[in-house]
């Protein structure tokens, strides 16, 4: 297969307008990968699907990343497809699309309609990190429960202190325990005791 | 109304058996414990393999895994109990008749194991429903789940018929049902039944009131 350069060389003249850039690899992503712009993401990832060069019909992975603010950048959230080709048994090409962390604001287009193995792992990617799939078919929670209300896997989420009450009685367990409403045993004790009055 | 030792002996030797009811009675049940056939984690493919041929749990009497629990006697915990899942598992618990018995399998189980602080995974069946055998292991190997089977098999056999101490479900008011949690918005409500369960005690014994004033 071509090198990531020629990739994006030739889908920039396959899809007018794409902002394309490679992202070379990181300790955690040792493949070099073709960041996409949100307007045009679709297009090229339909671009890689058809043209007999590529033919990249299986996408194996969608996944999300969580970037923190820093001091010269905002933070985003990044979502990674992983595409192979099974007819011509190379690949991946590793396309990533960015969307700002607000909740409101981050949403990209959805890829299902291209490949339908990623409509459980872009639910999988909402649910965990609250990003919204444009045009997605069924787009709900997939791990977690439905009542559940935010995003775990977000950097920034702060999971409910329900851990159990220490052994050792260190003041602050216990003083956020209380605040966050957890079990303490004199809390577990009183409501034992109303039970069995009713 | 017991019957000597020695006579007893004697009558055993001669192919009499003589026996409180209650023994026999116990002597059935804790031959025949039907687990129920469900698993949560990998905890289930060590419970499989003590199930097989080679450990084989028919020489307990438990190897009818029952794939309903209207036939269950026992329930088999074997695995993480994610949040989501733990409701089902006390619906299921609910609809197995009395009387029934749990076991706790495994590190996730007992505790959360090696998930206990995350954000999805419950911390420990004993929340909501009572267990009467815990096995520590990641998992447990199938002689850990024989020796918790012959460790309830021995409950079995020491639980009374008529006395004070009698099987809970022949008490009038006895609590047959847990209630089953709700999903809320970040955890389970309640986070657990204050019921069967209570947080472990401080070992210097300190109250809130007292770290309060401190």
């Amino acid at each position: 297969m071509e090198a990531i350069e020629k990739i994006k060389e030739v889908a920039a003249q396959a899809v007018p307008g794409a902002k394309l850039e490679i992202i070379n690899s990181t300790p955690a992503a040792q493949q070099p990968a073709l960041l996409v712009d949100r307007d045009h993401i679709y297009a090229v990832a339909k671009f890689l699907k058809e043209d007999p060069r590529f033919q990249m019909d299986f996408c194996s992975c969608v996944t999300g990343v969580d970037y923190l603010q820093k001091a010269d950048n905002p933070g985003f959230i990044e979502v990674v497809y992983h595409l192979y080709s099974v007819a011509q048994k190379h690949g991946p090409i590793i396309l990533k699309v960015r969307a700002p962390r607000e909740l409101d604001q981050c949403r990209v287009p959805s890829l299902t309609s291209l490949w339908r193995g990623a409509e459980f792992q872009e639910r999988e990617a909402y649910d965990l990190y609250g990003v919204r799939f444009d045009s997605h078919p069924d787009l709900r929670r997939i791990l977690m429960w439905d009542e559940f209300t935010d995003h775990p896997m977000r950097k920034d989420y702060v999971p409910p202190a329900d851990y159990e009450w220490e052994p050792t009685p260190h003041h602050d367990t216990l003083e956020r325990t209380v605040q966050v409403g957890g079990i303490t045993p004199p809390t577990a004790r009183e409501e034992l005791e109303k039970a069995r009055k009713k | 109304m017991a019957v000597d030792e020695g006579l007893r002996s004697e009558l055993q030797k001669q192919g009499i058996f003589v026996l409180p009811f209650e023994q026999l009675y116990n002597w059935g049940r804790k031959s025949s414990i039907w687990p129920l056939q469900f698993g949560l984690a990998c905890c289930a493919i060590e419970m499989i393999a003590s199930a097989a041929a080679r450990y084989d749990l028919a020489r307990f009497g438990a190897e009818v895994f029952r794939a309903t629990p209207r036939q269950a006697d026992l329930m088999i915990v074997a695995g993480t109990v994610t949040k989501k899942m733990a409701p089902l598992v006390v619906r299921l618990y609910n609809q197995m008749p009395e009387p029934k018995y749990c076991i706790a399998m495994g590190a996730c189980a007992i505790s959360g194991g090696p998930f206990k602080d995350g954000y999805n995974v419950l911390k420990g069946i004993d929340r909501y429903i009572p267990v009467d055998v815990h096995i520590p292991g990641c998992p447990p190997r199938p002689e850990a789940l024989i020796h918790a089977i012959m460790t309830l098999q021995r409950k079995i056999a020491n639980q009374h018929l008529e006395t004070e101490n009698r099987l809970r479900w022949y008490d009038k008011n006895a609590e047959t049902e847990f209630p089953i949690p709700s999903y809320g918005d970040h955890d389970l409500q309640p986070p657990a039944n204050c019921e069967v369960w209570q947080p472990p005690r401080s070992y210097r014994d300190v109250t809130l009131d007292e770290v309060k004033k401190a």
